[in-house]
């Protein structure tokens, strides 16, 4: 069942490329908009680059959430998938897997260009992409509690927003902390077992709450 | 109320089963046996709670009062379930997928050149017609090893040729054992089929 | 064995909006006049006969507000985290009147926990809002809050709000300790020069007695707020039925007595 779920998920990905670069490009987006508006925030290796780079990850991951089940949702192969598959858990967790890859994935890709721009110091690059590379799945595993919920909703996007952002914020604290510790040099293996610990947590408890949102929002109609 | 008992695993039953939506019991208690083979042609008007009983049977809807037993069922709803970026053949790989069953390219092709669509079967779904979409979708129910189908609706957008194609099928299927369970407004042309009526309920039991 | 048979059949008995009704007529009218008697001596006893602080002087009295309100509105949220659980695991329809009926109050608890912080930091540390450990928890709680409310009026079917309420307080409650630590983490990183809420000073009785009487006499109040609430709601979803019927015509509260009897609409 996981190989054709993945194979699926492969197709969808080459035919509509937009999912990846979208996400993409509103990263580009918005730092272009922080250089316009905000020059001396990212200035040459400034001490905002951390919050900044996050907060712009935070909400490009936001609007890639919505879009997480809605496809499935609105063509009806979400309740298929519930109905005629063995384990619907695993769809849902390839689901989250497949939008991380997209979103969270990118992002760390991305960052040596990204993090730059913002004002991010070379220094600081690798443990911002560590950091990252840590805190992004637990993003997309967290927001697809929301997604699951709102999915149902044609005007979801705002409470997805207001569901899913406290539960961003431990993610936000120990990755920027990591991030400013990578700047100054500084050593940041305990922050980055903390964040590992809450991406580990969010990986045994969100497939469960996402998958009872789903069912509710299939409930719905 | 009879006490009938199940040794038949393909059996459909329903006990005293009333569906609710929101707290409103929507049509009056449901007692009824299907064995394999019965073809259940499913009438009502309109929001009798046609849909919701077969979402309910296929275990998407979970409010409702009384009880039912039911062997895992096909389901096709409104919306047909098909990934409009994949073509045909894709969907139908992917299905099997979901069952864990193995995929025969050569039956699905067949089923295809059956049903009409066999020049679209490498044409994503997105191109094909609502009509188009729903033998993709027949050949779905075909293909799938369960007993139980739930069609809601299954003859809307279909031209003459498909209707005639799906009472065929439907024929088929109940002969082979299978049961179907049809909400429909038009009548099925299936010989010994059983007509099952959603009638008003007849008291609004405080059912929070 | 009989106690555990005898807690189970109470247990049984909460479940039933019915017997809920009548096992918590007592407890309102018991909370409503703990909490009357409790806040007022509180009250009276903080103003007026509780010492004034030697640092902060007199402003520090709103300490006695701020403190019971914003400890009853993280209790009421996690209130509502352990009934979206029962309520997921038991399916028990009463545990949705609960969360429904913590909600206002939480929310509203939390805003006047947010104000009166504010009021108590202008006199003492000069501004109104500092951004520290205690400002963000207390905040993210009140999103917490809003997050449920959101989710309540988008959902118009009463089963499915039910469900999605219960499972969203449940996954925030569980997130609450997490995101507690992760604050606090955030907060000795970030720590500012202005005296920390945290390090209290050992508080000498004649200060922490009227401070804990105004706890008790928030949380007597909170319990009264939220059983008088769930009480009505039942009342509400129940209207169509006898005991209900026989409890407004005993009060004299029915237009039409006679019809009410007839109209026999299916199990209390």
């Amino acid at each position: 069942m996981v190989g054709a779920l993945l194979l699926r998920e492969w197709k969808i990905l080459l035919r509509a490329r937009a999912s990846i670069v979208n996400p993409l490009a509103f990263l580009l987006l918005s730092t272009l908009l922080f250089a316009i508006a905000a020059p001396q925030l990212v200035a040459e290796a400034s001490q905002q680059a951390s919050g900044i780079l996050w907060v712009l990850v935070l909400f490009t991951q936001l609007l890639s959430l919505d879009a997480m089940f809605r496809r499935d949702y609105d063509s009806g192969t979400l309740e298929q998938s519930m109905i005629m598959a063995d384990v619907p858990f695993v769809a849902v967790l390839i689901r989250i897997f497949v939008q991380w890859l997209g979103t969270g994935l990118v992002i760390v890709i991305a960052t040596p260009v990204i993090g730059p721009l913002l004002g991010l110091s070379w220094a600081a690059v690798p443990g911002t992409m560590l950091a990252l590379l840590l805190g992004t799945p637990a993003l997309s595993l967290l927001g697809s509690i929301g997604a699951g919920i709102t999915v149902g909703f044609s005007r979801g996007g705002i409470i997805l927003a207001l569901l899913v952002l406290p539960l961003f914020l431990p993610v936000l604290i120990f990755g920027t902390d990591i991030v400013n510790a990578a700047g100054a040099g500084l050593n940041y293996t305990a922050q980055a077992y903390w964040l590992a610990l809450i991406t580990l947590a969010a990986l045994i408890v969100s497939p469960f709450a996402a998958l009872a949102g789903l069912k509710i929002s299939v409930e719905m109609q | 109320m009879q006490t009938h008992i199940v040794t038949d695993p393909l059996t459909l039953q329903f006990d005293a089963l009333a569906c609710q939506r929101d707290g409103r019991v929507l049509f009056a208690e449901l007692n009824l046996v299907v064995e394999a083979g019965t073809c259940v042609e499913l009438l009502g008007a309109n929001g009798a709670g046609k849909s919701t009983l077969l979402r309910t049977l296929a275990g998407l809807h979970s409010q409702y009062q009384g009880n039912f037993v039911s062997p895992p069922g096909v389901y096709q709803g409104h919306r047909l379930g098909l990934d409009e970026l994949l073509t045909p053949m894709e969907n139908l790989a992917w299905f099997a997928g979901l069952e864990s069953c193995s995929f025969e390219p050569s039956q699905a092709l067949a089923l295809a050149a059956r049903l009409g669509i066999l020049p679209l079967a490498h044409t994503p779904c997105g191109k094909l017609s609502a009509g188009q979409q729903r033998r993709v979708a027949m050949i779905r129910w075909i293909l799938s090893p369960r007993k139980v189908w739930l069609l809601d609706e299954p003859l809307t957008a279909l031209d003459i040729d498909a209707q005639r194609l799906l009472n065929e099928i439907i024929a088929e299927h109940c002969q082979s054992g299978g049961s179907v369970v049809c909400a429909t407004h038009t009548d099925l042309s299936v010989a010994h089929k059983t007509i099952l009526n959603l009638r008003p309920p007849l008291q609004q039991a405080s059912s929070w | 064995m009989k106690l555990n048979q005898k807690l189970k059949e109470y247990w049984h008995k909460l479940g039933s909006p019915r017997w809920f009704y009548q096992i918590t007529t007592n407890w309102v009218t018991f909370f409503g006049a703990s909490a009357l008697v409790l806040l007022v001596t509180g009250l009276v006893w903080a103003l007026a006969f509780a010492p004034a602080d030697y640092q902060q002087g007199n402003s520090f009295r709103i300490m006695y507000v701020h403190v019971p309100a914003a400890m009853v509105a993280q209790s009421l949220y996690i209130g509502m985290g352990v009934a979206g659980f029962i309520g997921l695991v038991w399916r028990m329809k009463l545990t949705d009147v609960a969360i429904g009926a913590c909600l206002p109050l939480g929310m509203v608890l939390t805003a006047l926990a947010l104000f009166t912080g504010g009021v108590w930091g202008k006199p003492t540390w000069g501004s109104w809002w500092e951004w520290d450990g205690r400002t963000v928890s207390t905040l993210v709680l009140l999103f917490l809050y809003i997050g449920i409310y959101a989710l309540r009026e988008a959902i118009p079917d009463q089963n499915l709000r039910a469900r999605a309420s219960a499972l969203v307080s449940l996954v925030g409650t569980v997130n609450i300790p997490i995101i507690k630590y992760s604050v606090e983490w955030w907060n000795t990183l970030h720590q500012s020069a202005s005296f920390s809420l945290t390090e209290k000073p050992a508080m000498p009785v004649e200060m922490w007695l009227p401070l804990l009487i105004m706890v008790l006499g928030f949380y007597c109040f909170a319990g009264h707020q939220v059983l008088s609430r769930m009480r009505l709601e039942v009342l509400t979803r129940e209207s169509s039925s006898r005991w209900v019927a026989e409890l407004m015509q005993g009060r004299g509260m029915l237009a039409n007595p006679a019809k009410a009897s007839s109209t026999d609409h299916g199990k209390g």
